[in-house]
């Protein structure tokens, strides 16, 4: 018989502990955790604190590429990293439905400290509830996140006209893969998420020097991120439609279902502005490491048409990429 | 060097023939070339198409969005009906948002408040739902032109053999030819050439827009979906318009034969027949609905739920209908981009994306004279 999680592990009582000491705190094994105090205690950091939360809904939690334990990691380090942070510490808060099974928690829990290990950040607290069965759907995680800054000043404002916009791989496949993952999709392929952890593309083009400002394109997708950059402001982007990477898995899923890529999320994708003479060194500095190896530039920020996104195909056409409106796909992270 | 279809195909010679179409057009008296099917409504707007052909050509949207064509008062049906204690709804996704008569009365508050409701891509999956959960009534939202129609003829014929009986459709399926012939004999009508549907010709054959230049004198393309095709389509209807030589002609042979799809075709005469049916910006159009024959009524949600669609009422000052008929652009409409966005949307020609106020919002078609790129 499968064991799964009942109302009993969320009781703060004996199968609680049961839960932490035997499946969690042996995961993720660090000094902090292990004093299981009622929060961590960590010593000082070197630099300004930097400090994010994300929650993690999706559906199914387990998806080509990824889990909901890796998507839970990623997710905080990636937004610290984009926030010019070194992510170092991390909580994982769980919310399990009764009836989910024991050893998919497990998997789960695996995955975020190997992804955590991957990225260089300790989980030192956390957190387990469980609903009932129907109010939930199996499991979903919240964590938040620490890290300490590195590169102040990022941000909207520091924006330049002549500024080039740069993405460090192709777009749209996290969306497009859990789309596949829900068979919603009449086909099978390939196709898997581009969850990964962003430290070690956010710390390279940094330090390659030039950047203005990072940003993964998580929900709502590149064409949604990138009207963030300059609404409301006097740039615009400009991007040019043959230069940005997407996957044919991705074209083709997208365009069978009538979405757009430029809209399907990202997990592990970046978006960085930089000076323009910036742009060798940052490219050189992110091919180096992994995840950034297909980085390419898509784009520069100009004044033609203030606070908007502008595409411009290869035969003179242009249109405006608005933000999306409404769920291109629910549930996607 | 003479113009081939082949240079086309690919884009990346489009240049040349958006020279060509200037050649042959000018801002004097432009030419008014409609398109009638929403996937050419959003290639050309994706592909910027229509600025880059004015002024001498304006490309319109026609009454080719299966979802803007349907009236409110069905979709107030369709509402009441996900009312009903054991129902569910599945429907295409783009339904899901279109309001009725009240503003953002939609499907997917429905959901939200309770109702069950499930988006699926294939009448196929509709069926699938019945089968899996006998104690659900599943109604199939069945909407579109001849594209969607052969498809759910197969699910209701499919139900039938199997004898699946908590399995419905309701047919809200309509014909391309009847509203042609409305739409052209309106007073206010004034296109020069249609650019026709592809996927429609692939099921009904190119043959079935032959009455375009025969009975009205007016030049027709069957058109594939790429920038290319709609460049070359439209290239051709106005060569044709300039010699005064309207004719039927096939662009996307690729897909589309004079014929069309006999099996397709059969299965659709087998399960529907002609009914009259009212058109959002049209009216009552006599035989261009599609509704099930008596023989599956027990399939026919109509039958089975006494399905009868609410009076019409056009919301006040969406021109929804107008721009429907092509005699009034979205950016027009007074509601345009200022009480009426897709993340709130008064008509139905926003809440689709294949809308052409959708489409021209999402792709900035809203600041056009503005340009400046």
């Amino acid at each position: 018989m499968q064991d799964i999680i009942t109302l009993d592990y969320g009781s703060g009582g004996l199968k609680t502990a049961q839960l932490i000491d035997e499946l969690i705190v042996p995961a993720f094994a660090n000094t902090a955790l292990s004093q299981l105090g009622d929060g961590a205690v960590l010593p000082a950091l070197e630099g300004p604190p930097v400090f994010s939360t994300d929650s993690f809904v999706v559906s199914p939690w387990r998806f080509p590429g990824g889990d909901i334990g890796k998507l839970a990691v990623c997710g905080t380090v990636n937004d610290l990293c984009m926030a010019g942070g070194a992510p170092r510490y991390l909580s994982f808060s769980l919310i399990l439905e009764e009836g989910f099974a024991l050893d998919d928690l497990r998997a789960v829990v695996a995955s975020a400290a190997q992804t955590a290990r991957q990225a260089g950040v300790q989980i030192v607290t956390g957190d387990t509830k469980v609903v009932e069965r129907g109010r939930g759907d199996g499991i979903y995680i919240n964590t938040a996140g620490v890290g300490v800054l590195r590169a102040p000043g990022l941000g909207r404002s520091a924006l330049r006209e002549g500024d080039a916009v740069l993405v460090s791989g192709s777009v749209g496949c996290h969306g497009a893969a859990v789309l596949m993952a829900r068979g919603d999709l009449p086909c099978e392929g390939t196709l898997l998420s581009d969850c990964r952890p962003l430290h070690e593309v956010s710390a390279a083009a940094l330090a390659a020097g030039g950047v203005r400002m990072l940003r993964d394109p998580t929900r709502g997708g590149v064409a949604t991120t990138l009207n963030e950059f300059v609404e409301g402001s006097p740039l615009c982007i400009e991007l040019e439609e043959d230069a940005i990477p997407v996957d044919p898995p991705v074209a083709a899923a997208c365009s069978l279902l009538g979405l757009d890529p430029l809209y399907s999320a990202c997990e592990g994708r970046m978006l960085a502005v930089c000076a323009p003479e910036a742009v060798p060194a940052v490219l050189a500095a992110l091919h180096a490491v992994p995840g950034g190896e297909g980085a390419v530039q898509i784009g520069r920020v100009t004044a033609a048409r203030p606070g908007q996104v502008v595409l411009h195909n290869n035969f003179g056409g242009s249109r405006i990429l608005g933000k999306l409106a409404g769920a291109q796909l629910p549930r996607i992270c | 060097m003479p113009l081939s279809e082949a240079d086309f195909r690919r884009p990346k010679n489009a240049a040349a023939l958006v020279r060509a179409i200037r050649g042959l057009t000018g801002p004097a008296k432009p030419l008014r070339i409609m398109e009638i099917c929403g996937t050419h409504t959003m290639a050309i707007a994706q592909a910027g198409l229509r600025g880059l052909l004015a002024p001498g050509v304006q490309l319109l949207s026609g009454p080719g969005c299966p979802v803007c064509v349907t009236p409110a008062g069905a979709i107030d049906a369709v509402l009441r009906l996900s009312e009903r204690p054991g129902v569910v709804i599945a429907s295409y996704g783009d339904l899901l948002r279109v309001p009725g008569t009240v503003r953002g009365d939609t499907l997917l508050r429905r959901r939200a408040l309770g109702a069950r409701v499930q988006t699926v891509y294939s009448p196929m999956d509709a069926l699938d739902a019945a089968r899996a959960d006998p104690s659900a009534e599943v109604v199939f939202l069945g909407v579109g032109f001849e594209t969607t129609a052969p498809g759910t003829a197969a699910c209701v014929l499919a139900a039938a053999g199997e004898n699946i009986r908590n399995f419905s459709v309701l047919c809200l399926l309509k014909q391309t030819e009847p509203a042609l012939r409305a739409l052209i004999a309106a007073p206010d009508f004034g296109v020069d050439g249609f650019l026709c549907p592809g996927h429609v010709a692939a099921i009904t054959g190119a043959s079935a827009f032959a009455f375009l230049p025969e009975t009205y004198n007016l030049p027709a393309v069957v058109s594939g979906f790429e920038a290319g095709d709609i460049l070359y389509s439209v290239w051709r209807l106005a060569q044709m318009h300039a010699e005064g030589r309207p004719a039927l002609e096939n662009e996307y042979t690729r897909l589309v034969r004079d014929a069309g799809n006999p099996a397709a075709q059969a299965a659709m005469a087998q399960v529907f027949e002609p009914v009259s049916s009212v058109w959002r910006g049209l009216g009552e159009i006599p035989a261009s609905g599609l509704a099930l024959r008596e023989a599956f009524a027990p399939w026919d949600a109509a039958r089975k739920f006494g399905f009868a669609p609410g009076p019409e009422a056009e919301n006040p000052g969406c021109r929804c209908g107008a721009v429907l008929r092509g005699v009034c652009a979205p950016q027009d409409c007074p509601l345009f981009g200022r009480a009426c966005t897709p993340a709130d949307p008064v008509g139905p020609c926003m809440v689709s994306s294949e809308g052409a106020c959708a489409a021209a919002w999402k792709y900035g078609e809203r600041a056009a004279s503005r340009c400046s790129l």
